[in-house]
């Protein structure tokens, strides 16, 4: 039989995905896929608890997350775009303006 | 071996699979497909812990709105995957960043085992589960009684990300300019 600690495991499996691929990722649209994909990972931890603990806050606590995301990737494609129109690359090694 | 455990060990490997061939691929469409992939099997997993309503939801608007996105970003800059992304980084580097990566999951992983939650609370699409948990009607009472005022202040971060999304990708426009040198000329013929 499985339970709550194995869909834990796969939590911390996708999260750790998501933590390599923004360390891994020169692509700066797979980077904001990855955090993504963090966000995602906690969400599926917190159902896993949510249904440990047989009370459904955790499914309200899911929604906003989503909203956080959808927030976050409408404004990180938007300062993409403008990047991108300034510098003709999507490399984040390209993004140097700020380093020095 | 029942037919939960089955579908489980099936959508976490899809998930698994979908999310690490999202962070190896070249092409940012061929990324994306995985990514949804990934959160389709995700959605199963959702509804295998009694949350109906928000794998419902994690599919429509998350493959079906934000990932669409992404889409469209990557057709609007045109990407086809052979954008030059620079020389890979050295190999120290690269070892540190999985070395890092590893070290994260591991850590993780130590403290839910060292926790010991109980594997004993049923999990699936059949078992477990009072007859609503996770319904439509149970996540509506909880979002519009105890966390209304959470979920209206979300409405607010939205419509902040609206205005913001829309500035920051806004083009410098000609409007600006031409009124820009309206403004001189008027300005010219006034002094001149």
């Amino acid at each position: 039989m499985f339970g709550i600690t194995h869909f834990l495991f796969i939590a911390v499996l996708l999260f750790g995905v998501g933590v390599t691929g923004v360390l891994i990722s020169r692509n700066i649209i797979v980077l904001l896929m990855s955090v993504e994909l963090m966000l995602n990972a906690a969400n599926l931890a917190i159902i896993a608890f949510s249904r440990a603990l047989n009370v459904m806050d955790g499914h309200a606590f899911v929604f906003l997350v989503l909203t956080v995301a959808a927030a976050e990737a409408a404004v990180g494609l938007a300062m993409v775009i403008t990047i991108f129109n300034n510098r003709r690359s999507i490399n984040i090694d390209k993004y140097s303006l700020l380093k020095w | 071996m029942n037919l939960d455990s089955v579908i489980f060990i099936i959508s976490a490997a899809v998930t698994l699979f979908g999310a690490v061939m999202m962070i190896m691929q070249r092409n940012p469409v061929a990324s994306v497909l995985y990514f949804i992939l990934s959160l389709v099997a995700q959605a199963v997993l959702y509804v295998q812990l009694g949350a109906l309503f928000v794998g419902a939801v994690l599919i429509i608007v998350y493959s079906g709105a934000i990932l669409v996105l992404f889409l469209f970003v990557i057709m609007l800059l045109n990407l086809r995957g052979d954008e030059d992304l620079g020389a890979p980084s050295s190999p120290v580097s690269q070892l540190t960043k999985y070395v890092v990566s590893i070290g994260i999951i591991a850590e993780f992983a130590f403290v839910i085992w060292s926790t010991g939650f109980s594997s004993s609370i049923p999990t699936g699409i059949i078992a477990g589960a009072s007859e609503n948990f996770g319904s439509t009607e149970q996540v509506a009472r909880l979002l519009f009684g105890r966390y209304l005022y959470p979920f209206e202040l979300t409405s607010i971060l939205l419509l902040a990300a609206i205005v913001g999304a829309v500035v920051i990708a806004r083009k410098e426009n000609g409007d600006e300019i031409e009124s820009k040198a309206a403004a001189k000329t008027a300005a010219d013929e006034v002094t001149g």
